[in-house]
């Protein structure tokens, strides 16, 4: 029986190594580890992983790719639902997503559904010469503007390019990747080896990417369609307005949102020796929040030399970090602290972090999202001594575009007001990803993307 | 890239480039600023908008060799090389850009311009005095050498007012000093912009509330991306904290908490001064 062989563990780089440099955890599985792994879906008749994916891959199908070892196979039914597999294998939330409706995972380990996509996609990435030329129709004269070149934007770009439009990319940072390039480190995934790799084959499609142009800023919206000629307009501008408490002492040297911590490191390179970039970890670090970018920040911050502490103010189940974020972190020697919050970053005589106040929490009643919220228990404030603080609190969408675009309304979050195809209020313009929603995750932004894609094709095919 | 069509010095460690830009050019506004990136291992280094040509498609800066970066940025470019990232015009354009003519009507503005501040004052009164606006400029700087975009003023304002510390040129004092001086001697004003470093800036301010004159200052604080994404450059004004960035970088002086903006401009002196050291200097 296929379910007897337990689920292929796959090799990682060890963790009192690796808590000391920059290189990729996990090394993923080799051809016959993922054969092996891939043996073991049943190929249920009715695949309640699919139903788990965003974007529906059809992971049984691939995943017999695999275990025949026909990967180019494999690659090819990825690939009509997802564009970035190298990095959704590496970054999605697999065990809340397909991995958490896998039938083998009621009473055993899920098939490692991510791992086999992450196989999958290095392994094309490697062997080029397998895989299958793209279908593109030939050019239709029609003009799309995507603006970011995040997940929802890349794949909203590359599903227009082969239907055949000409399409451009406005980039505000100096580099394509949007919250890939800036907010995920390279230990989880790696820029130039994997996520340039999959931003190449985008451009492969003739996809045009302008970096150094803000849209609101450098050029409007308005200015884009009435004065360069393009017919529609995709906004893929994601969530990057960082959090922060609003408590005494966060304005102290030392005080940095996750998202100035982590770009300084991804995008600008500090943990290298030859980039100018300044970044402050620290002796010892205390990371606020319980997500992805807290695990993030606080494996960065331990990389760089800080001895380093995540606080957070529900318990170890709430976390809303992917497990294998938690289990990694807690590997590398990461305190985690739960049930506390902070109310105060104290300083020194000279304004720099000395500590952080924390008040311990305890379980309260569920709110209004199902998870019991906490409360702090009164009088048990306490100290945690440290020289760095980093706030992972999360992100709101910039609200830039909607400022200097007439007509395009935002919601009361501060997303911008889409339909489930990604029509905006404005005629022409269209949006989607964390934009829309908020902070979400990477294969959402990608689907939303892509509805968007199909939405403006419609559209333009129409006239 | 982005092209360097003109580099000359205008003080000593003062430099002036003009850097090939199309879009920002056409796009920039007094009071903005922008981000150079010199090449792929650079930092992003704000710098605000001295004067730009739409028509020829390029922007100018001034730059002051401060740090590795700056040296780096002057040392090492020279005319006909290029940038690796010009990017922007960043943050708002000075309020009085989106003012009524009607609210414009009763204004009359001094400048208080110190050190690389000067450059910047040059569209903003320029785009005053083109429309009609009184306009005085102080320029301060410690000696007669160190004033620079003297002759651009001159001609983008009513009356030119020079300062050194040294008395070398013109009134002898700080530019906050010949202020008060012009106002003792009957002169009002009922809008200050002050530009230059934040001791200054701070300064200005005391100055101006004292004479009860409205004043906004540029916030030249620390940035990463320059689009409200790092917060780096936040800043405290009437208690609550802004991101200089995408708020700013204008800001009424009289509500900025001064000493946490100067401290928090130093947050991470000992990574430059070391960064200084490897370069060589």
């Amino acid at each position: 029986m296929a379910n007897k062989i337990p689920r292929v563990a796959v090799r990682e780089q060890d963790p009192k190594v690796r808590a000391h440099n920059f290189e990729e955890v996990s090394y993923g599985y080799d051809k016959q580890e993922a054969m092996l792994e891939a043996s073991r879906c049943l190929h249920c008749k009715n695949p309640r992983c699919v139903g788990g994916c965003p974007v529906s891959i059809q992971i049984p199908e691939f995943i017999a790719h695999v275990a025949e070892g026909d990967i180019a196979a494999a690659a090819g039914v990825i690939a009509k639902d997802s564009l970035l597999p190298a990095v959704c294998g590496r970054v999605c939330p697999q065990e809340t997503q397909c991995e958490g409706q896998c039938i083998l995972g009621v009473k055993g380990e899920p098939v490692a559904i991510g791992k086999l996509e992450r196989f999958v996609a290095d392994y094309m990435h490697a062997h080029p010469e397998q895989s299958q030329a793209v279908e593109k129709a030939p050019a239709n004269g029609h003009k799309v503007a995507v603006i970011g070149s995040g997940p929802a934007g890349l794949a909203c770009a590359a599903d227009l390019a082969k239907w055949g439009y000409e399409v451009t990319i406005f980039e505000a940072l100096h580099k394509a990747g949007g919250v890939l390039v800036y907010g995920i480190p390279e230990f989880r995934l790696p820029k130039d080896k994997v996520l340039a790799k999959e931003i190449e084959a985008v451009t492969a499609l003739g996809v045009k990417i302008e970096t150094d142009v803000i849209i609101g800023r450098t050029v409007t919206i308005d200015s884009l369609m009435e004065k360069e000629g393009f017919e529609a307009v995709f906004v893929g501008t994601g969530a990057g307005l960082p959090r922060f408490m609003g408590i005494p002492g966060e304005n102290l040297n030392g005080v940095f949102s996750a998202n100035e911590f982590l770009t300084r490191n991804n995008l600008m390179k500090a943990y290298l020796d030859d980039y100018a970039t300044p970044i402050h970890a620290g002796r010892k670090a205390v990371v606020v929040g319980g997500g992805n970018v807290a695990m993030d920040a606080a494996r960065t911050a331990l990389r760089l030399g800080a001895d380093t502490t995540i606080v957070y103010r529900r318990t170890e189940v709430e976390l809303p970090a992917r497990k294998e974020e938690v289990h990694h972190a807690k590997e590398e020697g990461i305190e985690f602290r739960m049930l506390t919050n902070p109310v105060e970053v104290l300083g020194d005589e000279n304004g720099n972090v000395r500590a952080i106040k924390c008040i311990k929490m305890e379980l309260g009643e569920p709110d209004e999202s199902g998870r019991r919220s906490p409360v702090p228990v009164e009088g048990s404030e306490f100290e945690v001594e440290c020289d760095t603080v980093i706030m992972a609190l999360g992100t709101s969408p910039n609200p830039l575009i909607a400022k200097t675009t007439p007509g395009l309304e935002r919601t009361r979050k501060g997303g911008l007001v889409a339909s489930e195809g990604g029509a905006t209020t404005r005629d022409g313009i269209f949006a989607g990803g964390d934009a829309v929603t908020g902070a979400a995750t990477v294969i959402l932004a990608m689907g939303a993307g892509r509805k968007a894609a199909a939405e403006i094709h419609k559209k333009l095919s129409e006239n | 890239m982005y092209k360097i069509l003109e580099k000359r010095m205008l003080a000593p460690q003062i430099y002036l480039m003009e850097i090939e830009a199309p879009r920002l050019a056409a796009a920039a506004l007094p009071g903005q600023f922008l981000i150079i990136r010199d090449d792929e291992k650079g930092e992003r280094i704000p710098l605000t908008v001295s004067d730009c040509d739409p028509a020829k498609g390029t922007v100018t800066v001034v730059i002051q060799l401060i740090g590795r970066s700056s040296h780096k940025m002057v040392e090492q470019y020279q005319v006909g090389d290029s940038f690796e990232d010009v990017v922007g015009p960043l943050g708002n354009p000075s309020e009085f850009v989106n003012a009524s003519p009607e609210e414009l009507k009763d204004r009359r503005y001094v400048f208080i311009a110190g050190g690389l501040g000067t450059a910047p004052v040059y569209p903003q009164a320029r785009w005053l005095h083109d429309h009609g606006v009184p306009v005085d400029v102080i320029i301060g700087a410690r000696t007669k050498d160190l004033l620079i975009y003297t002759d651009k003023l001159a001609s983008a304002c009513d009356n030119l007012y020079l300062c050194t510390d040294d008395g070398s040129e013109g009134f002898k004092g700080v530019g906050t000093a010949c202020l008060e001086d012009l106002c003792a001697k009957g002169k009002t004003y009922t809008n200050c912009v002050a530009i230059g470093p934040m001791i200054m800036m701070k300064f200005a301010t005391l100055t101006c509330m004292k004479l009860n004159i409205p004043i906004q200052v540029s916030m030249n604080t620390l940035m990463v991306d320059g689009t409200g994404m790092c917060g780096a450059c936040r800043v405290s004004v009437g208690g609550k904290t802004y991101f200089s960035c995408v708020d700013g970088p204008e800001f009424d002086g009289a509500l900025v908490d001064w000493d946490e903006a100067m401290r928090r401009s130093r947050q991470y002196k000992p990574e430059e001064a070391a960064a200084m050291e490897s370069y060589g200097k």
